[in-house]
C-alpha cells in the first residue's frame, strides 16, 4: 500500500520560506496571494494490506522522524 | 582530562574543537568516529559543528541514529558534561536531549559573522569559568538557528534558569535588534533542567585564539577543565 504524509510548520511558527515563496508570487503579479507555508511530502510504500494499519503505522513515523512535533504538524492519507 | 569529540559524516568543526581541547587548553582529546560505541573514556563530549548527514530530513535528524548517539545519552544520564556547537545544538535538540527546535533564519540568509552573546548563568560545566552576564564575542556561522520552543517549555526554560546564552550587544544588552536570527528570547544557547548538557549557536572553538579573532571562546572550554577539577577535588 501506498501512504502520503504532508509535513507543513504548526500555524504559530513563522515560515520564512514560505513568506519569501509569498513575496515573489506577488511580484509575479499575482497580487491575490495573501500567505504561503511550505512543506514536505513524503510517499511511503508499505507491506500492509488493510487500510487501518497502514494508517496506523505512518502515523507512528510521522510523529517519530518524517515530521518533528515540536515544529511541525502533519497529515497521512493512505491511498487505497 | 579528556574530551571526546564526535565525528560525524559531514562534521566540519570537529577538527577545530579537537584543535581548541589538545593545542589551545593542552587538554587530552580524541575524534571519535559515529559508527563507534566507545566514548574513549571521555570526561567530556563534545557535538561539533557542520552537517552530520547532510541535515537530511532536517538538521542534526539523522544523527540521533548514528550508534555514538546511544553512548552519549547514557554518558549524558550519567551526569556526564555533553557540549552540542551549532549542528551538535541541533542534534541535542533532535535527540530530545534539549528541548525546542531550530527553524530557519528569520531573514532567511546563512549569518555567519562575530557576535557578542551574553552569559546568563554560570553554573553548568561549560560556562564555570565565566562571569555572570559576561560578554562573549563568538562567531556564528547558520542556515537554521532560530530557536522555537512553545509558550509552556519557553517559560519552563526560563524559569528553570535554562537559558544559558543569549545574542546582546558589546555591552551585554539583549534586544530584538541583537537578534541575528529570529531566536525566541534571543536564545543562543540552553541546558538541560540537570544542566551537564548545554547546547548553543555559535562557535567557542573558532575563537579560541587571539589569531581568530576573538580568543572569547577559550573560557567555555576552560570552564570544563576547571568544572570537572571541582568536582573531583
Amino acid at each position: 500500500m501506498r501512504a502520503r504524509v504532508y509535513v507543513t510548520l504548526k500555524p504559530s511558527v513563522f515560515d520564512p520560506q514560505g513568506r519569501v515563496v509569498a513575496d515573489a508570487l506577488v511580484t509575479l503579479g499575482y497580487q491575490d496571494v495573501q500567505d504561503v507555508r511550505q512543506g514536505k511530502f513524503f510517499e511511503v510504500e508499505l507491506s500492509a494490506t488493510d487500510v487501518a494499519t497502514a494508517k496506523a503505522r505512518v502515523t507512528e513515523m510521522a510523529d517519530k522522524l518524517l515530521a518533528n512535533p515540536v515544529i511541525e504538524s502533519y497529515r497521512v492519507e493512505v491511498l487505497p | 582530562m579528556k574530551f571526546s569529540v564526535v565525528v560525524f559524516p559531514g562534521s566540519n568543526s570537529d577538527y577545530d574543537a579537537f584543535y581548541a581541547a589538545s593545542f589551545v587548553l593542552g587538554e587530552d582529546a580524541a575524534l571519535v568516529w559515529h559508527k563507534d560505541t566507545d566514548l574513549q573514556g571521555a570526561d567530556v563530549v563534545i557535538l561539533p559543528g557542520g552537517f552530520a548527514h547532510g541535515d537530511y530530513l532536517r538538521t542534526g535528524a539523522i544523527a540521533r541514529f548514528s550508534p555514538i548517539m546511544a553512548s552519549v545519552k547514557a554518558f549524558a544520564d550519567r551526569g556526564g558534561p555533553v557540549l552540542g556547537i551549532c549542528n551538535g545544538f541541533q542534534v541535542l535538540l533532535e535527540a530530545g536531549m534539549l528541548p525546542g527546535a531550530m527553524v530557519r533564519n528569520d531573514r532567511i540568509k546563512f549569518v555567519s559573522r562575530l557576535v557578542p552573546v551574553r552569559v546568563e548563568h554560570t553554573d553548568t560545566p561549560f560556562t564555570a569559568a565565566c562571569k555572570s552576564q559576561q560578554v562573549l564575542h563568538l562567531p556564528i556561522a547558520h542556515g537554521e538557528g532560530n530557536y522555537y520552543a512553545s509558550p509552556e517549555v519557553l517559560s519552563e526554560l526560563e524559569q528553570h534558569r535554562q537559558v544559558i546564552f543569549r545574542y546582546a550587544d558589546p555591552l551585554g544588552v539583549v534586544a530584538p535588534e541583537h537578534n541575528p536570527n529570529g531566536s525566541l528570547n534571543n536564545i543562543a544557547g540552553i541546558c538541560n533542567r540537570q544542566r551537564n548538557v548545554v547546547g548553543l549557536m555559535p562557535h567557542p572553538e573558532r575563537a579560541a585564539e587571539a589569531q581568530l579573532g576573538s580568543a572569547d571562546g577559550r573560557v567555555i572550554f576552560a570552564s570544563a577543565v576547571q568544572a570537572l577539577a571541582s568536582l573531583s577535588r
